[in-house]
């Protein structure tokens, strides 16, 4: 697998998730993603970036391209430094929160992506990756 | 401040969203329709979305909040224009809109909302359940 371009940008605060929205969708679009590829990776953007400054703290994203042989993938990894998630596997279920939205945000996120992982540590913080190929 | 402008069409309310909103829009927006829907006695409020590439949990959260606080209020909310894409994506991040109706377009909004006034507002005909 190979790495064709690669950048980070910060999620500060609320108005950083459309910022990422926007950057997720133009290297959607380089990669020849379709219509509902381009949606599903940026809206699980979406909920990741603003997982990432409600719970984190805010953080940043690291985007990659990636080739692997004729494939095509977009991924994204998402870190903060918050205090981590206690209990990941609750986290993952639907509907569960700790803060006063949906509970949709890291399963939805995982339901849209190709593959999904997320690391935590208590006073650490939380990396979520995630990877959709075209 | 940012606003997404709200206008009024005879009993109703009409909102196009043209940008990508940023969450604080959002509350706002929904904040604002709360009060016009009791200033302007309005009967039914139309949301064009037909602009928006992404309806994330917290566009999604906001319509069901906008559409159960105008049934409160004995308004009826109608969203119009979802792009198939934003559609298949809502179904699979697991949000599917519960309370909250739509139409095709604009046209078939209002005929939905000029129908639920006639056959009068929130007791018949539109009670907002998502198989009706």
């Amino acid at each position: 697998m190979e790495v064709l371009k690669t950048d980070r940008q910060p999620i500060r605060g609320t108005e950083d998730v459309v910022l990422v929205r926007q950057a997720v969708r133009a290297w959607a679009i380089e990669l020849g993603f379709s219509l509902v590829d381009q949606t599903k990776i940026v809206t699980a953007a979406s909920e990741l970036a603003r997982n990432a400054v409600i719970y984190g703290g805010g953080g940043h994203v690291n985007l990659d391209a990636l080739s692997d042989g004729a494939r095509r993938g977009l991924r994204l990894s998402f870190e903060d430094e918050g205090p981590g998630i206690k209990d990941v596997e609750q986290a993952m279920k639907d509907g569960f929160t700790t803060g006063n939205g949906l509970g949709l945000g890291l399963s939805g996120a995982k339901r849209l992506s190709s593959e999904f992982e997320i690391v935590s540590a208590l006073g650490e913080g939380t990396r979520v990756t995630i990877t959709r190929w075209k | 401040m940012e606003r997404i402008p709200i206008l009024k069409m005879g009993e109703f309310l009409l909102v196009t969203i043209q940008v990508d909103m940023h969450d604080r829009l959002a509350t706002t927006l929904q904040d604002d329709l709360t009060e016009r829907i009791v200033k302007a006695r309005a009967h039914g409020v139309l949301i064009d979305i037909s602009s928006l590439e992404v309806v994330d949990s917290f566009i999604g959260r906001m319509l069901g909040n906008i559409a159960a606080m105008s049934r409160v209020l004995d308004a009826q909310t109608v969203v119009v224009g979802m792009r198939p894409a934003v559609a298949i994506t809502l179904v699979e991040l697991g949000l599917s809109l519960p309370g909250v109706r739509t139409a095709l377009n604009v046209e078939r909004g209002m005929d939905l909302l000029r129908a639920a006034l006639r056959n009068g507002g929130a007791e018949n005909g539109m009670d907002g359940s998502p198989q009706d």
